[in-house]
């Protein structure tokens, strides 16, 4: 147990190492962090002065150590464009991502999981065929189109929703949180719908295709022998054996979800990271770029870290059989 | 079984287009009603993009052909169209049926380019990893594995934005298809990597390798000649589905303002200069490029699918 840990935490800290590197050598050959700072009329030896009080004459090697240093203490330097620190830039812009993104996943769970349970039970009613189509809808559009004509139906010809901004914000902290006013929950609909639809048919499209095949177990044929309620058959034994791939695959997702709020962001004019990312690209604004990347990176890792113990705890034949063969061995 | 009874009642000495009218990928392909529809309206968009000057009503792109008064007209069937422009006009006037038309045609184009350069580049290196084995194959597996943990269109996003800090502001628009092109591409090679080394692993120990190396042909040339034509057909389906994915990914790219630019549209670019006016109630210019764009998509899609189970055996 120990060593698998171990393992797979040595493999994160790798993948966040080559992702520092990968930002570092944007900071070292796209655009010229002098030529950003200095006016003019800055002569050469005052460039030159510069560029050694920055330490960019140094070696290379020095430099990434000195980068990755600032990177461990969550300095990432000013923004090309605003010439503010990108991590407070960041922070601000952070609550608004991850309150969208867990809304949305939240949203996909407590819709996708009943759709692919009644469509794994059912398959051949009117509803399921129904929800089949929308699955396949939901893989085809594209994200920003749905959001697209959500905004024309919701906003535009019924009027009920906003269809832009994050609404009335409240200070919990440091945490803006729309979640307390109802216009923020307002808000909040249309975005995370558009965000969680994909989830939601994925997640409605593994539970179907899992509680198919539960369905024609051994296990199962001997629960129903025995008499037990369809209730119990099919959310006791059935469901039960489903939710570890769902488990894994939505602890994953999160990660795209946040990657994929990008979109989401900037087809509603969310004021999350995403927005502040695609500014960032359009500007060649470097150190926000880099950052965005580390931080996201950040997230994936220890994403699917968690995901991967969690799997360790909830499957024990994956404990058995490495131990068994780890004592084996040893 | 039912092949084989085809093969033998077939005539002897059939052509290869009647052998595929015979074989069975042909008799799949007639079965499946979603699939023929699914084919008509993909060859639609294909024979409507390659001869986009000559089926387009007008020519989008040039400027005199263009009438501001024209501007803002709705679509024929509604109050207000006029039946010169079927789907209406945007905000300078431009027929909408003809830059969809258009813009189908720079979707796919770099659809295509970029696919290409994904299965060039990941064949390439599913040759070297699944033939060479050993380090290089562990060090481009592993490369493969930490990209395949992030979706495709962060990575394309993050391409795009360095290609672009390094070129010059003044070339973006003219590199703009270059750079998607690359993009895209790169955001795409691991499905076909891992694909080629998986098979390639596979058929490197076959007689007929062994065969080719002992008579001591060029490692280069066995895995070009004798490797490659036996692993295509996984290739081709997770090529046919990349297609999709590749035109979802410029879409989305130029919907978000880093794709192409407004001077030459692709389709995700139309429906992002319409997405200002859908609160004026000009509805029509960012929708119909969207739909055009899913009608296009799914397509590609369900052919992808159906190819799957086509070229599987295990399904027959």
């Amino acid at each position: 147990m120990i060593a698998f840990v171990l393992r797979r935490l040595l493999q994160a800290v790798v993948v966040m190492l080559v992702v520092a590197l990968i930002a570092f050598l944007m900071f070292k050959f796209v655009g010229d962090p002098v030529a950003q700072m200095v006016g003019q009329e800055t002569t050469i030896a005052e460039r030159e002065a510069l560029r050694e009080r920055l330490g960019l004459n140094d070696p290379i090697i020095a430099q990434f150590a000195r980068y990755v240093a600032d990177v461990a203490q969550a300095d990432f330097g000013l923004s090309f464009r605003t010439s503010q620190p990108v991590d407070t830039m960041l922070a601000e812009r952070l609550p608004a991502t991850l309150e969208l993104a867990i809304v949305a996943a939240l949203y996909a769970l407590v819709v996708g999981i009943p759709m692919g349970v009644y469509t794994g039970l059912y398959p051949n009613t009117a509803l399921s065929r129904l929800f089949q189509a929308i699955s396949l809808a939901g893989i085809s559009l594209p994200t920003f189109f749905v959001g697209i004509l959500l905004i024309l139906l919701f906003g535009v010809v019924l009027g009920w929703l906003p269809t832009f901004g994050r609404g009335e914000t409240v200070q919990v902290g440091w945490w803006s949180t729309g979640l307390l006013t109802v216009s923020g929950l307002k808000s909040l609909i249309l975005p995370a719908f558009t965000l969680g639809m994909f989830q939601l048919t994925l997640i409605m499209r593994l539970v179907r295709s899992e509680m198919l095949e539960v369905l024609r177990t051994d296990y199962i044929k001997f629960a129903r022998a025995r008499g037990l309620t369809n209730r119990s058959v099919h959310f006791g034994h059935a469901l039960k054996n489903t939710l570890v791939p769902v488990i894994t695959i939505t602890g994953l997702q999160l990660g795209s979800i946040i990657a994929f709020a990008i979109i989401t962001e900037a087809v509603f004019q969310w004021p999350g990271m995403g927005l502040l990312f695609l500014q960032a690209i359009q500007f060649v604004d470097i150190p926000v770029m880099s950052t965005y990347l580390i931080l996201i990176s950040f997230f994936f890792v220890v994403i699917n870290l968690i995901v991967d113990l969690l799997y360790y705890a909830v499957d024990p034949r994956l404990r058995i059989d490495r131990t068994a063969i780890s004592s084996a061995a040893g | 079984m039912t092949d084989l009874a085809e093969q033998t009642a077939a005539p002897q000495r059939a052509s290869a287009l009647q052998r595929f009218f015979d074989g069975d990928i042909w008799y799949s392909f007639t079965r499946s009603r979603v699939t023929m529809v699914a084919a008509a309206i993909t060859a639609l968009f294909f024979v409507a993009a390659l001869f986009a000057p000559l089926v387009a009503p007008t020519n989008p792109y040039d400027l005199a052909a263009l009438n501001l008064l024209d501007a803002f007209t709705a679509p024929a069937w509604t109050e207000g169209g006029s039946a010169k422009h079927l789907l209406g006009t945007d905000e300078q006037g431009r027929d909408m049926l003809s830059a969809i038309i258009f813009g189908a045609r720079v979707s796919l184009t770099v659809g295509f380019a970029s696919i290409l350069f994904s299965m060039v580049l990941g064949i390439t290196l599913g040759l070297i990893a699944g033939y060479t084995g050993g380090l290089v194959d562990a060090f481009i597996m592993r490369v493969a594995d930490v990209q395949l943990s992030f979706p495709a269109i962060l990575i394309a996003l993050l391409v795009d934005g360095v290609v672009r800090g390094v070129l010059p502001p003044s070339m973006h628009n003219d590199m703009a298809i270059w750079v998607l092109i690359f993009s895209i591409g790169i955001s795409n090679w691991v499905q076909f990597a891992r694909t080629v080394r998986g098979s390639c692993m596979v058929e490197r120990n076959k007689e007929y390798v062994q065969a080719a190396r002992i008579i001591g042909i060029h490692p280069g040339l066995i895995m070009l000649r004798h490797v490659l034509p036996n692993v295509m057909g996984p290739v081709l389906v997770i090529a046919t589905i990349g297609l999709a994915i590749a035109v979802l990914l410029e879409a989305t790219l130029s919907f978000l303002g880093v794709g192409m630019p407004p001077t030459r549209p692709s389709l995700g670019t139309l429906v992002n200069s319409g997405q200002n006016f859908l609160a004026s109630g000009e509805w029509w210019i960012a929708v119909f490029p969207g739909l055009a764009l899913a009608l296009l998509v799914l397509s590609v899609n369900l052919l992808g699918d159906w190819l799957r189970d086509a070229l599987n055996p295990k399904l027959r």
